[in-house]
């Protein structure tokens, strides 16, 4: 086990440090002087003397680098060109909406895809098991940000249910801690506040969470398939549990393990997802300001962010594996 | 004579698929089995006896599959009885043990928690006592360090060991009578005998009633008071274990019996091997299933519904021994 | 998930034992894909796709992006179907029609040649990891895990933004994100194969390793690589749609993309909700016509799968 978190830790270590060395190569190969591209059409002779000296641009190449790896190593990821925040800082500030988004959509994906899966391979054929498969089947082709769109125009333009933009209406007051707004209102006890932050929430989440819901019910689904025809569920049937323990116990427990794999490889298509989300409904995440420094090729900003994302899903990726270990005792132990 | 503590009569199992058409596994079994006695279920792979003891235990899937006759366990009729029902009575009154001890334990639960949950289903015992109970009995089947196995996982330990351990939960609730199906076939050669030993000693000392299926002679001879041979879903020959290697009556049985390699023969006999397959067929309505592959057939094993009848001990000097029957027209023994 | 599935790549087509008899195991699964519905279906939208992709200049009544009625879109209203525009205008003026016909002839040559460059770069790489193994294996692994480490469609982000705005670098990104996807199938399944007994023996035969390679273990690898192509053909299109969606693909916005075309048509959304409507179906159902084909070829090249 804790060889197993060493191994991948080492594992993270070398791909952040190739892609860094990936990064780097990335503003050299810029087409002309770096600085230039560093500091995009605002650059004045001044900024470009003061990026060059900061970033070290005369010194040789491996020198170059050394700054470059240092300055990451003590978290100075650079400054956005359009606003001269700090990147860092700003992802610090915008994450949480990022995540707030993420984790209702996974959890939605959850709630709903799990049991749905379970009960279309409990009824395998049935009219439920059609329409979760071919559910399932749309959530993979219909992509993010048309079903957005959509569900944007239908639930909130045309029918009126759910606001159309943003985490919460400007007119409420609210107290903001942890910067989950949800959460926020739950903690000062400002309902209203929560409660709006809430109705703000679902539809993103409800488009974003069609990617890991689709996904889910398939192998959820085929997952439960496989476990029925294995002989341990008969051996568990000739013991004469009751039903409720064998679905639970027997069946459940050992179809989840897949799923739960799975949950970590989503990790990465949500936060694509989540990109193309927060666009659609202005959410200031960090996909929408990714978004603005695609359109406004922000260098800094673009190198960050590609480090950051590596860096949470390769955490996340582990947190994964080592909670594979802990549910199957076969990974435990070997 | 008192009702036996299983009677299968006339047991039919059908698997139907979509656009597929039914086939039918077995094709009116009948059998016994008294309280404390060891029977045997014989027959190569296809014969249709591991589905007979699913359909007893009540364990075929409950889609495409057809099950009629009767199956009375102490009287009551086990077909019939709602599914929450018979549930309660399995793995509390009649308990099963698998062919593949690779496969039939879960593994992601400790064997502890396998071995408990029997206990906990069927009986009052509390967590302490279940424990120890649970202790008992892999102790009982032979398990060293019984306290350290239970809060491992199957992996750990080899298949000899889980097969003992599927016996430990087989036997925990005391049940009246036993399935083994094919308990030994997955098994080292070295270790089959030993595991086969355990069960049968342990068996007969609590008593217990038991149904072990196999395709193997071998293990037939050493363990069963009484022997079913199947063929094609049906019994063609039930005899005591004795008189059924004694004096095989069906042409099937002593088929079988001639291509097992026996120490004792003489040097350079042959092994006579079933000719054919199971594949090769009749109907039992069209006459007798094992007509194809056998040498003596005529036209009288062309009618259906030959009969499982008595057979003579001797000709020459009893009438018929209802203990010795068997489905033939020309049965192997008497003079033709 | 398909990504997943490659990992453990399904076993080359092998005939059943029943009814096909006599069949090769190309036959064999040609026969079993003629006769699956979904397969049919998916076969059929991704026909018609191509042939308007192909046939767009012909198809289409306008030319696209001409901006040429710009005059009659009001800032409150987008002019509907109409005699001369069946599906009326985009909000640049340009038929709306046209320019969903030309949308598809972009998705297919950007879907095909990232697809293309994607599986040749990939192949390449796998069959060196799996062929020769040792320290190349290792390296060209190390760098698959690098480019898996990166979600797909950011790694398709960071490439289009050092290349600059355009088709090519769009090509160029998804292609980047495809080449992990390939090189893992290729490799796993030759690994797989390494070790069987068919191999063995070629090995036994005196038969050098590339002879085995690229004549005996390769053909056995087409079947996983051909119904992966497909699979990713469908993530592919979507893919075109995000990057052209998150302002990456051609600079002019009047251009006929699909995820473009979505992107303007949400500043008009209430007044023309069909200026949106039409390009996300079209991705949609090209999409699923891809995935269909894709899953229909998996189960015919491999009998055992299971949906």
């Amino acid at each position: 086990m804790l060889t197993l978190i060493v191994r991948r830790l080492g594992l993270l270590v070398l791909v952040l440090f190739g892609l860094s060395l990936l990064l780097f190569a990335w503003v050299r190969a810029l087409p002309g002087d770096p600085a230039r591209a560093l500091l995009g059409e605002k650059a004045t002779p001044a900024g470009i003397a003061e990026i060059t000296a900061r970033y070290g641009f005369d010194r040789p190449v491996w020198q170059q680098y050394l700054t470059y790896l240092g300055r990451l190593l003590r978290g100075d990821f650079g400054a956005s060109i359009n606003t001269g925040e700090p990147v860092l800082s700003t992802f610090a500030q915008r994450f949480p909406a990022t995540i707030e988004l993420a984790v209702a959509a996974l959890l939605l994906a959850v709630v709903v895809g799990v049991p749905l899966g379970y009960l279309a391979a409990r009824r395998r054929g049935g009219l439920l098991d059609n329409l979760a498969v071919g559910g399932s089947l749309l959530g993979v082709v219909v992509p993010v940000f048309f079903l957005a769109v959509l569900l944007k125009y239908v639930l909130s333009i045309w029918l009126g249910w759910f606001p159309t933009s943003g985490r919460q209406d400007a007119r409420i007051d609210a107290t903001h801690i942890t910067g989950f707004y949800v959460l926020d209102g739950l903690l000062t006890r400002e309902w209203d506040a929560s409660w709006d932050a809430l109705k703000h929430l679902v539809l993103p989440a409800l488009a974003l969470g069609s990617i890991p819901l689709a996904i889910i019910v398939r192998i959820t689904r085929a997952s439960v398939l496989e476990v029925l025809s294995e002989d341990h569920v008969r051996t568990a049937r000739a013991k004469g549990l009751a039903r409720g323990v064998i679905s639970r116990r027997h069946i459940l427990r050992n179809a989840l393990l897949p799923v739960s794999t799975t949950l970590g490889l989503q990790a990465g298509a949500l936060l694509s997802g989540a990109v193309l989300t927060e666009t659609v409904f202005s959410i200031n995440g960090i996909g929408s300001y990714l978004f603005d420094a695609v359109n406004q090729l922000d260098y800094p900003v673009l190198q960050g962010f590609i480090l950051f994302i590596a860096l949470v899903y390769a955490l996340v990726n582990l947190v994964v594996d080592v909670s594979y270990g802990v549910i199957d005792p076969r990974v435990r132990v070997s | 004579m008192s009702p036996s503590l299983l009677e299968v009569e006339d047991l039919r199992v059908t698997f139907s698929r979509r656009g597929q058409p039914s086939t039918t596994a077995v094709d009116g079994v009948s059998f016994s089995v008294d309280a404390g006695e060891v029977v045997g279920l014989v027959g190569e792979s296809g014969c249709g006896k591991s589905v007979t003891s699913l359909a007893v235990m009540g364990l075929l899937p409950s889609r495409g599959t057809t099950v009629t006759g009767s199956v009375r366990f102490d009287g009551t009729d086990l077909l019939t009885m709602a599914p929450g029902q018979l549930a309660s009575r399995r793995g509390k009154d009649l308990a099963m043990v698998f062919q593949d001890p690779m496969t039939s334990l879960n593994p992601v639960l400790t064997l502890g928690r396998q071995l408990t949950e029997v206990l906990r289903a069927h009986t009052d015992l509390d967590r302490a006592a279940r424990k120890a109970e649970a202790l008992d009995l892999l102790g009982r089947v032979g398990i060293p360090d019984p306290r350290r196995r239970l809060g491992e996982y199957p992996h750990q330990l080899s298949g000899g060991m889980r097969q003992r351990v599927l016996i430990a939960i087989a036997l925990a609730c005391s049940p009246r009578l036993i399935i083994a199906d094919e308990p030994t076939t997955a098994l080292d050669v070295t270790i089959q005998a030993q595991v086969l030993d355990l069960l049968t000693t342990l068996v007969r000392e609590s008593g217990t009633a038991m149904v072990l299926i196999t395709h193997d002679l071998g293990v037939v001879a050493g363990t069963c008071d009484r022997v079913n041979v199947l063929y094609a879903g049906r019994v063609v020959e039930s005899a005591s274990r004795h008189d059924l290697f004694a004096r095989p009556r069906h042409r099937y049985t002593s088929g079988l019996l001639a291509a097992v390699p026996r120490v004792d023969a003489p040097e350079g006999s042959p092994l006579q091997p079933v000719p054919g397959s199971v594949r090769d067929r009749l109907e039992w309505d069209a006459g007798c299933a094992f007509l194809p592959r056998c040498g003596r057939g005529d036209d009288a094993c062309r009618t259906g519904g030959i009969p499982l009848a008595p057979t003579a001990t001797d000709l020459a000097l009893s009438p018929g021994n209802p203990d010795h029957e068997a489905r033939c027209v020309h049965p192997a023994g008497a003079t033709t | 998930m398909s990504a997943l599935d490659a990992i453990a790549p399904p076993p080359s087509p092998t005939a059943e034992p029943t009814g096909e008899a006599g069949l090769g195991p190309w036959a064999a699964a040609w026969r079993r894909l003629r006769r699956n519905p979904s397969g049919i279906v998916g076969a059929v939208v991704v026909g018609l796709f191509v042939l308007v992709a192909v046939l767009a200049p012909l198809l289409a009544p306008y030319q696209p992006a001409t901006g040429e009625w710009f005059g009659e879109v009001t800032p409150t209203a987008v002019p509907g179907p109409s005699a001369d525009h069946v599906l009326g205008l985009d909000s640049f003026g340009s038929d709306l029609l046209t320019q969903l016909l030309y949308g598809a002839r972009s998705s297919l040559v950007i879907g095909v040649v990232s697809t293309a460059v994607g599986l040749a770069v990939g192949a390449v790489l796998g069959i060196l990891a799996g062929g020769l193994g040792g320290w190349v294996d290792t390296l060209v692994m190390r760098i698959v895990d690098i480019l898996l480490s990166i979600p797909s469609l950011l790694l398709a982000v960071s490439v289009a933004a050092v290349l600059g705005r355009g088709q090519w670098s769009i090509m160029l990104a998804i292609s980047a994100a495809q080449v992990p996807i390939f090189a893992r199938l290729l490799r796993a399944s030759l690994l797989a194969q390494r070790g069987q007994d068919y191999v063995v023996a070629l090995r036994s035969l005196g038969l050098r390793q590339r002879r085995i390679v690229v004549g005996h273990m390769l053909p056995n690898s087409l079947g996983p690589v051909l119904v992966q192509a497909t699979l990713v053909l469908a993530t592919a299109v979507i893919e075109v749609a995000a990057l052209s969606f998150l302002g990456l693909g051609a600079a002019d916005p009047a251009v006929a993309e699909w995820g473009r075309m979505l992107v303007t048509a949400q500043d008009r959304l209430e007044q023309a909700p069909q200026l949106a409507l039409y390009p996300g179906l079209a991705i949609a159902v090209t999409a699923l016509g891809f995935t269909l084909l894709g899953e229909a070829l998996r189960e015919a090249l491999d009998p055992r799968s299971d949906r």
